[in-house]
């Protein structure tokens, strides 16, 4: 009987070894250890021997029923482990392959531009002013120090609707429309940018609209280094910390003393290069001291408030910044040309 | 202007200073040289060469054959294709191993078979402009006076040893129209004096005012008009420098005295003018207003129309002049003019500025006088001019001039405190050196503590305020000198406004939803101009356009974008999202400004997405833009109050198009672009959309307010109502949302059936219903009255009955 159940093993734990499935092993299992197994037959057996060998006979056939149990187990566990490497295999993927894409736009060029700027200026304490584009002569022209009959607001440069009414040629109309609104009480720190427009032919350099950006702060002892100041913040934050910025004087009617800001060229270092035309500098923005007769038209005592504007061309930043060459880019709206600035550096 | 920098060195001392630095200077304090040209560069070699003898070229109809002496050795040589050149000429000679303009480089060479040892050039060859060069060596060589030493350095004699600043001068700086304004501009910078010229002129006894009578009658235009008289003139070139000096400064040479006029325009800023006296058929100057109609030839021999509007100078009866801007054709200088009148005269800028407008004419002299010239330059002018006339064409000068002076001329007189000074500048600067400042620009000063008077000179009418002293001493005190600090004063919070941070919203959503932003222009033409617009206004109109197709400003975006989405289809790509925000124009009457209303539009077309090995392509429905617009309406909390109505709009789908209501108000539309207009435009399918950005970002929205997660199970039922074809989907929804009562928390449609399973001219539309209640859970029964009266509801307000 011994040599009986000590075959039985043997046999099981050969067939088990050589189960190809799951299915096979479980047959295994069944046809061994089963009510109607070879082992539980050869237990009847146990009748038959002595009150000695019965509890040995009985130990050696759960120890062998256990191996097998154990065999079947541990088979049965690779045969698992064996199945769900198959599958994997099988459901291998070309990684390789494009992705579903995910739609995105993205923002003009210009709008970047005027929402980093403005964002610089609102850390500073400035809020965004807006106003009309279809401006009065008088918020355009006149609250500016230009009265009329100033050569620089010939007819020829300008989109008139109506003698008094035309397309503004400049932000600043928002600037003396903001002034008026604070009735002669300062502070006032705003930056304003909208779409400008000029009787220019379209060309590579030229726009009939485009956009501008000023700004603009009155208030009680603003000097002239407060603009320096903030200029430079500006410049080191639009075109990098290693830039350098000069003021040069200018002539604005609008504001006295004037100025033009340069900054140093990022493509030679300052040793002049064809970008720059061979100064070394780039024209950035114009800027100044506000006229007095401004700050009166506007309702300020210029005795009381001084105050600085500055103004850019966004266009002009974004084709020196990015190296655009031709501003009708812009207005085309090429998505080529448009896609190109999705990418944040 | 261009400023020669040799010439300026007979005002100012430069020594020690480059030309280089003096445009840096020049820049950095107030005047921008846009450019430093030195006239000799890339050019040596070329040498005054004397002409012994001049024969026809054997072989060439066209060449000459020259015997030239360069002051080097045996003559030599010279072949020569100029028509001008001859036996006895001093010109300017190439020699063998010169080098011209372009690095082209003299050699010896074989022309038609004769041998030809450099080259006679002409002053193109020289690098000098043609449309400067006088005109009669503008087709040939250039000839120097005969007394010129044969072998000189030929650009020497010529002033080419010379460099010249462009300077770009603001419309404030007119009196560095002027060398002797730019000796005092340069003076200042470098702290050195100003030696101005001492015009003297020997007279005869005659005297001027024998000759000429001079009345004004337009005083306003013509304040001050001197003249004088010159007899026996010799007309003749000018001396060699004096022509280089108008050369390099960009005027043409004529004659001795139209030069010497210009040479003083060059010096003073003081236009001249030379009339014939013998040709003047008078011996009256009268300056009075032309009469409407009048006519004038002018030297140009152009026919020109005068108005009222124009000044004339006339000789008493017949104009004579366009005053400050051009001479008449019947007095002009000419070889044979031997008595000259010297007109300077102080006229009115804006009078000068129309007369030169309307005729198109604009020159050195006009822009002068259009600026305003220093009114206490016009006889000092006149006193140089005469001089030069005396010692450069043999002229006598008659004693005195003739003059209608109804001048008066002030200097101007500011103060301002240095106070005043270092709180605009934010500098710390002291009293004495506020005044050298001064003393440097040559202004008188006068102080009193804190105060500082200053007296301006004429030359300067640009400085009037306090501030336009503050920026002298600025400039010169320098930029670069002033620290950077940053405005203390109140502190102000920086933000947006909200509708500005929701602007910015609504544009991160459409792009993240894969729409680009673009940027269009205002102005259109009239077809485009009110096409898809939202309200029927009349479009806001140019008084005078530039071209038709930018005449209007737009009432709509729509057009425009679709522009832009045929521009791109016709360089290939034709799947294309595009949104913009941007004023639309709305007319109210002429006197008024125009409502400028914030739109929101966009155009989408061809595919929607595509990912072709997976095998997916959509191309834009009505449903993707849509839904594009729902998400947006989410995000601004305004889904509830949104209705989507199908609507008939001019160039939409009739059937795909619906109008969009926020609180029952039409804010805007969405649909697809009717097939014809696609068609024109060369488009696939495609969709477009346009809203007043106003009224939805103005829209009341009630504040966020946290709402409790659900505590209890809610119960969902799906329910299929067969309905008319007519019956829109929405209408439904909005039937079963009103009965389903507060329980009914969310319904949707999830299943559209139109196939052949259903009877004629019906649909079936499956609803997925939520009932939910906040304070308990819900029972079947609870759902069943709730759900019993949406499905009545439907019944008898739509007759839509549940599928069998």
């Amino acid at each position: 009987m011994q040599e009986r159940l000590k075959e039985l093993q043997t046999e099981a734990l050969e067939k088990i070894s050589a189960a190809a499935d799951l299915r096979e092993l479980n047959d295994i299992r069944v046809s061994y250890l089963g009510k109607k197994g070879p082992i539980t037959e050869v237990l009847k057996g146990m009748g038959k021997l002595s009150a000695d060998e019965r509890p040995k006979m009985g130990a050696l056939a759960n120890e062998v029923r256990d191996s097998i149990a154990a065999g079947i187990e541990e088979k049965q566990k690779h045969l698992e482990e064996a199945a769900v490497q198959e599958k994997l295999a099988a459901e291998k993927i070309d990684v390789t392959l494009p992705g579903r894409p995910v739609k995105s736009g993205n923002h003009h060029p210009l709008t970047r531009i005027i929402e980093e700027i403005e964002d610089l200026f609102i850390g500073m304490g400035y809020t965004v002013a807006e106003g009309p584009e279809v401006e009065k002569d008088y918020y355009n022209f006149e609250a500016l120090n230009l009265p009329k009959g100033h050569p620089a607001r010939d007819m020829q440069d300008s989109f008139y609707i109506t003698e008094d009414i035309l397309l503004r040629t400049h932000t600043s109309p928002v600037q003396a429309r903001t002034m008026e609104k604070h009735e002669g009480k300062g502070p006032v720190k705003i930056i304003c940018p909208g779409k400008v427009y000029r009787r220019d032919n379209d060309d590579a350099t030229h726009s009939h609209q485009f956009m501008q950006i000023e700004g603009l702060v009155v208030d009680e002892n603003v000097r002239m280094t407060d603009l320096k100041g903030t200029l430079e913040v500006f410049a080191k934050k639009m075109f990098g910390d290693d830039r350098e910025i000069r003021l040069r004087p200018s002539f604005f009617p609008f504001t006295e003393p004037s100025v033009e800001m340069d900054i140093s060229c990022k493509i030679c270092g300052g040793k002049g290069c064809s970008v720059c035309k061979g100064t070394g500098w780039i024209e950035i923005l114009g800027a100044g001291m506000v006229h007095p007769n401004v700050l009166e038209m506007a309702g300020f005592d210029s005795k009381k408030y001084t105050g600085f504007a500055f103004g850019m061309g966004p266009e002009r930043i974004a084709m020196l910044k990015y190296g655009v060459d031709d501003i009708r880019h812009f207005y085309t709206n090429d998505v080529r040309f448009l896609k190109q600035f999705s990418i944040h550096e | 202007m261009f400023v020669s920098y040799k010439w300026l060195q007979e005002y100012v001392d430069l020594s020690g200073v480059t030309p280089e630095e003096l445009a840096e200077k020049i820049t950095k304090s107030g005047i921008e040289v846009e450019g430093v040209e030195v006239l000799n560069e890339g050019i040596k070699g070329v040498v005054v060469g004397h002409v012994l003898e001049r024969e026809q070229h054997p072989n060439a109809d066209k060449l000459n054959k020259c015997l030239v002496d360069t002051g080097a050795g045996e003559p030599v040589q010279v072949i020569c294709g100029a028509p001008n050149v001859d036996k006895g000429q001093k010109v300017a000679v190439a020699t063998v191993g010169a080098v011209l303009p372009g690095n082209f480089k003299i050699k010896r060479a074989k022309l038609r078979g004769e041998e030809s040892n450099g080259m006679i050039c002409s002053l193109q060859e020289l690098g000098i402009e043609s449309k400067l060069i006088a005109k009669e060596y503008s087709e040939g060589i250039y000839v120097f006076p005969n007394d010129t030493e044969v072998g000189q350095d030929a650009l020497e004699v010529l002033n080419r040893d010379d460099q010249i600043l462009e300077l770009g001068l603001t419309p404030n700086r007119s009196d560095c129209l002027s060398m002797l304004g730019v000796a005092y501009e340069v003076a200042a910078i470098f702290g050195r004096e100003v030696k101005l010229p001492e015009p003297q002129a020997e007279t005869t006894s005659e005297r001027a005012s024998d000759y000429i009578d001079v009345q004004v009658d337009a005083k306003e235009d013509n304040p001050l008009y001197v003249a004088k008289v010159v007899k026996n003139v010799k007309i003749a070139q000018s001396p060699v420098w004096m022509q280089a000096r108008l050369m390099a400064a960009g005027i043409r040479p004529h004659n001795n005295v139209v030069d010497i006029t210009n040479y003083i325009l060059l010096e003073y800023g003081q236009p001249l003018h030379a009339f014939d006296y013998d040709r003047l058929g008078s011996k009256q100057i009268l300056v009075r207003r032309a009469n409407d109609g009048e006519v004038i030839v002018t030297l140009d021999e152009a026919k020109r129309e005068l108005t009222s509007d124009h000044l004339l100078i006339t000789n008493g009866t017949e104009p004579i002049a366009l005053a400050g801007v051009m001479g008449g054709a019947n007095s002009e200088v000419q070889p044979d003019t031997k008595n000259v009148i010297i007109e300077s005269a102080y006229f009115k800028g804006a009078t000068v500025r129309k007369a030169s407008k309307d005729h198109g004419l604009r020159s050195e002299a006009s822009a002068r006088f259009e600026k305003g010239v220093d009114p206490n330059r016009v006889r000092a002018a006149a006193e140089r001019a005469v001089q030069l006339l005396a010692q450069y064409a043999g002229g006598e000068v008659l004693e005195g001039s003739v003059e209608a002076d109804a001048l008066q001329v002030e200097p101007a007189v500011v103060s301002v405190t240095l106070e005043k000074i270092n709180r605009v500048l934010g500098t710390e600067l002291s009293m004495k050196e506020v005044e050298a400042i001064f003393a440097r620009l040559q202004f008188e000063t006068n102080t009193d503590n804190d105060k500082i008077t200053v007296t301006v000179p004429t030359r300067r009418g640009d400085i009037t305020i306090e501030e336009d002293l503050i920026e002298e001493v600025g400039r010169l005190f320098g930029y670069d000198n002033l620290k950077s600090t940053l405005p203390v004063g109140s502190s102000t919070p920086g933000h947006l406004s909200q509708y500005q941070n929701k602007r910015r919203l609504v544009r991160r959503c459409l792009e993240g939803a894969g729409l680009y932003q673009a940027v269009t222009y205002s102005l259109t033409n009239e077809a485009k101009a009110t096409q898809y617009a939202l309200e029927e206004r009349k479009p806001v109109q140019l008084a005078m356009p530039m071209s038709e197709d930018r005449s209007l400003l737009r009432l709509s975006i729509v057009p425009q974008l679709l522009e832009v989405l045929k521009y791109n289809s016709a360089r290939q790509n034709d799947s294309l999202a595009v949104y913009e925000t941007g004023a639309v124009f709305l007319s109210n009457g002429e006197e008024e400004l125009p409502e400028e209303r914030e739109h929101l539009a966009g155009a989408v077309t061809g595919l929607w997405h595509s990912h072709p090995w997976q095998g997916e392509k959509k191309p834009v429905d009505f449903y993707v833009v849509k839904g594009i617009l729902e998400g947006l309406f989410e995000k601004l909390g305004l889904s509830d109050k949104i209705e989507f109505r199908q609507v008939q709009k001019d160039g939409m789908h009739p059937g795909r198009t619906a109008e969009v209501l926020l609180s029952g108000v039409s804010v805007g539309f969405v649909g697809q672009i009717h097939p014809t207009v696609e068609k024109e435009l060369d488009l696939k399918e495609t969709y477009a959309f346009e809203l007043s950005l106003k009224a939805i970002l103005e829209e009341d929205v009630s504040p966020l307010q946290y709402e409790a997660i659900p505590r209890f199970p809610s119960i969902t039922r799906d329910i299929a109502l067969v309905a008319d074809q007519g019956t829109a989907a929405g209408e439904l929804k909005g039937i079963i949302k009103e009965a389903g009562g507060k329980l009914l928390k969310d319904v949707y449609v999830f299943d559209l059936y139109e196939g052949e399973r259903m009877e004629p001219g019906k649909k079936s539309l499956a609803f997925s219903l939520k009932y939910f209640d906040p304070e308990r859970t819900l029972t079947d029964e609870d759902v069943t009255k709730a759900h019993d009266k949406v499905l009545e509801a439907v019944k008898e307000k739509a007759g839509a009955v549940l599928r069998g």
